[in-house]
């Protein structure tokens, strides 16, 4: 019963990396952009549903329709300010802005924020706990991958149903060529950044009603921990996003429980991991060999 | 060309030698090292509200007008030596309060040792913190002590026999009273079932929290900071776990209350100071001053942040000097001072004074008891 409560936590908290993994690396998958501001644009997404639902009492999906519309708003503004002046410039050039853009996020978050956490409510409708048996279930946790197999789907519809989708698939192939073939490149990179920040943003949601606290600098670890997750499964790829991220979140959880003195090294088991595949199978488990 | 930089160099050091001197010559400087920002904002801004009321009830010292240099730490061990660095460079300060968290002072304070310039950590519990140091103090009492009173609440007042215990392993504080917890348990005759672990940041306790709820001890000991306090706490009553929680004084924050809702009703800790369990003059026009100011409950860190400053300034005048050779000794021999937060006096640089216990009921901190050490 214990190994299968542990298990039930172990899903729950995958998913959640799940969810903010697959944001992350379609960003990558298309524009080979390790966006390291995810976590930050996700941190402004919580923000904005905060002030949405305690400040001004909207329901909670007003508040996560509303900060999901604001924060691919944000994501936009970020390419067009940080990213597009940097398009031709090599790779390395681009990574050093959204490690930039991250930091800068961070304060600014600090100084209009504030420094003190603050409470997130958590929506009745989550907050049930259901008794199975000697297992306790918190809906929110039954929630959350439904959720995020929706958002997948919808992702993958997009991605290889429709005009906007092949375009972006074509993109991530050569960027240069799709130019030539009379697409507008930059117009369809703010919509992949506006799709990668509305997802940030609802993954950030969902996370903070988990662990309900949101600070400006909350968006590290979670963006850290999908990256590890987006890696594992093979980055650039949406279904190694979320396969990653359950076996990130199973793999801690299965770790403090079997072995609970080794449970302050979490974080290290997670970029243990990391770098173990990075040696030993760097296209992750879905990824495509890359010469 | 190099002898003339160097020329130029050694005017302008003059020049600023001679306008350190004019300025040190009207005011005095305190450094504050406090964690603004970062997981222990709230610490940190309380401490600094304060340090603003003692500042604004004693604005002078020998003479000359005190001027507070308040350093962001950001709640970081690294950023807390820059910090410490800066006060002492480039305020040139006289002497440091703060910083707050024990993890913090122990890297803080050999920046201050090496400076030879006074530290006096508010709110520091470690017994590290002091421990072979010449020139670093703190205003409050130390673990073996917290961790003592927290075990004998459990054993005589909750009636506990077995325990579980939590750590916060990237947190001296959390490290060391949890141990000294589980050391003072044992001699009362109780038996800690598990001790498990996790690291500051941490969200997610629920592996952690699934093996404590398979051995099913009378209490849990979780001497964290607020936020992972209060996270531990919603998912333990989430998991079912029904025993009552024990904490450090860590858990005196608002923010324990405001994220962790119903789950925290109930718990108790041992920390420094409550309103309600002032014992001295001095502490009653404290609470009034606060409240009249800042429209709030004072904490034990702005307490014990307006002690420190207090402590800080009796050394001075005793001595009628800011050097640090003569604010040492003075301050080691400090007896009987009617601080807010008790009568204290400093021995071994650490301060010997009386715990309080409060609870969280009805969503506020509600006084429990005082222990004498």
């Amino acid at each position: 019963m214990d190994a299968l409560q542990q298990l039930i936590n172990g899903l729950t908290l995958g998913s959640l990396y799940a969810l903010i993994a697959i944001g992350y690396t379609m960003v990558y998958g298309i524009l080979r952009l390790i966006n390291f501001a995810h976590g930050d644009v996700l941190m402004v997404g919580c923000y904005l549903a905060w002030f949405a639902s305690a400040q001004f009492g909207l329901p909670w999906w007003v508040s996560l329709a509303g900060s999901m519309a604001l924060t691919a708003a944000l994501g936009m503004l970020i390419d067009l300010g940080a990213y597009r002046p940097l398009r031709s410039a090599p790779r390395i050039s681009a990574l050093i802005t959204a490690i930039g853009v991250s930091f800068f996020l961070e304060n600014l978050g600090l100084v209009i924020f504030g420094g003190r956490p603050k409470a997130f409510a958590r929506p009745e409708i989550f907050n049930e706990l259901y008794h199975w048996g000697g297992l306790r279930v918190l809906s929110l946790s039954v929630w959350v991958p439904l959720i995020t197999a929706l958002i997948l789907a919808v992702l993958l519809y997009v991605l290889y149903r429709t005009r906007l989708g092949m375009a972006m698939r074509a993109l991530s192939r050569d960027l240069v060529t799709v130019r030539l073939m009379g697409i507008d490149t930059d117009r369809v990179v703010a919509a992949t950044f506006a799709i990668g920040s509305a997802l940030a943003a609802a993954g950030g949601i969902f996370w903070a009603m988990k662990y309900p606290q949101i600070n400006p600098l909350m968006g590290i670890m979670p963006g850290l921990k999908a990256f590890v997750a987006a890696v594992l499964g093979g980055i650039g790829n949406v279904v190694g996003a979320m396969l990653g991220g359950l076996l990130l979140g199973l793999a801690e959880i299965l770790l403090v429980a079997w072995m609970p003195e080794l449970a302050g090294y979490r974080d290290a088991l997670a970029f243990v991991l990391l770098i173990a595949f990075l040696i030993f199978r760097p296209q992750g488990l879905l990824g495509e060999k890359t010469t | 060309m190099k002898r003339l930089a160097t020329l130029t160099y050694l005017l302008l050091s003059a020049c600023l030698a001679l306008a350190g001197t004019a300025l040190a010559a009207d005011t005095v400087k305190i450094g504050a090292c406090l964690s603004m920002t970062g997981a222990n904002a709230p610490y940190g801004q309380n401490a600094q509200k304060g340090l603003e009321l003692a500042l604004s009830a004693r604005p002078t010292v020998l003479g000359k007008k005190v001027e507070v240099a308040v350093a962001d730490n950001k709640s970081d061990k690294v950023e807390a030596v820059n910090a410490t660095n800066r006060l002492i460079q480039r305020d040139q300060v006289a002497a440091i309060i703060g910083p707050l968290s024990s993890s913090n002072s122990l890297a803080a304070g050999p920046v201050a040792e090496a400076a030879g310039l006074p530290l006096i950590s508010p709110w520091a519990t470690n017994p590290l913190v002091t421990q072979d140091k010449k020139f670093i103090f703190r205003v409050c009492f130390v673990d073996p002590f917290q961790g003592q009173v927290g075990a004998n609440y459990a054993f005589h007042n909750l009636k506990a026999k077995t325990a579980a215990v939590m750590v916060d392993i990237a947190q001296d504080y959390c490290v060391g009273i949890a141990s000294f917890f589980e050391r003072a348990f044992k001699q009362l005759g109780g038996q800690v079932l598990i001790k498990t672990s996790y690291s500051s940041g941490d969200q997610d306790f629920s592996a952690q929290l699934g093996a404590i709820k398979a051995k099913n001890p009378d209490i849990i000991y979780v001497p964290a900071y607020f936020t992972e306090g209060a996270l531990i706490a919603r998912q333990a009553r989430e998991l079912g776990l029904k025993q009552p929680m024990l904490g450090g004084d860590a858990s005196q924050a608002d923010e324990l209350i405001k994220i962790g809702g119903a789950a925290v009703e109930g718990l108790a800790f041992t920390t420094h100071f409550d309103e309600n369990g002032v014992t001295t003059e001095a502490g009653k026009k404290f609470v009034a001053a606060y409240r009249a100011k800042y429209n709030e409950a004072p904490d034990s860190c702005s307490a014990l942040t307006y002690d420190a400053y207090n402590a800080l300034l009796d050394a001075m005048e005793k001595t009628k000097s800011t050097q640090a050779k003569a604010l040492v000794p003075a301050l080691e021999q400090t007896r009987n001072f009617p601080g807010v937060t008790g009568v204290l006096s400093i021995v071994d640089h650490n301060a010997v004074k009386p715990a309080v216990i409060l609870q969280v009921k009805d969503g506020k901190f509600a006084y429990v008891a005082t222990v004498k050490p």
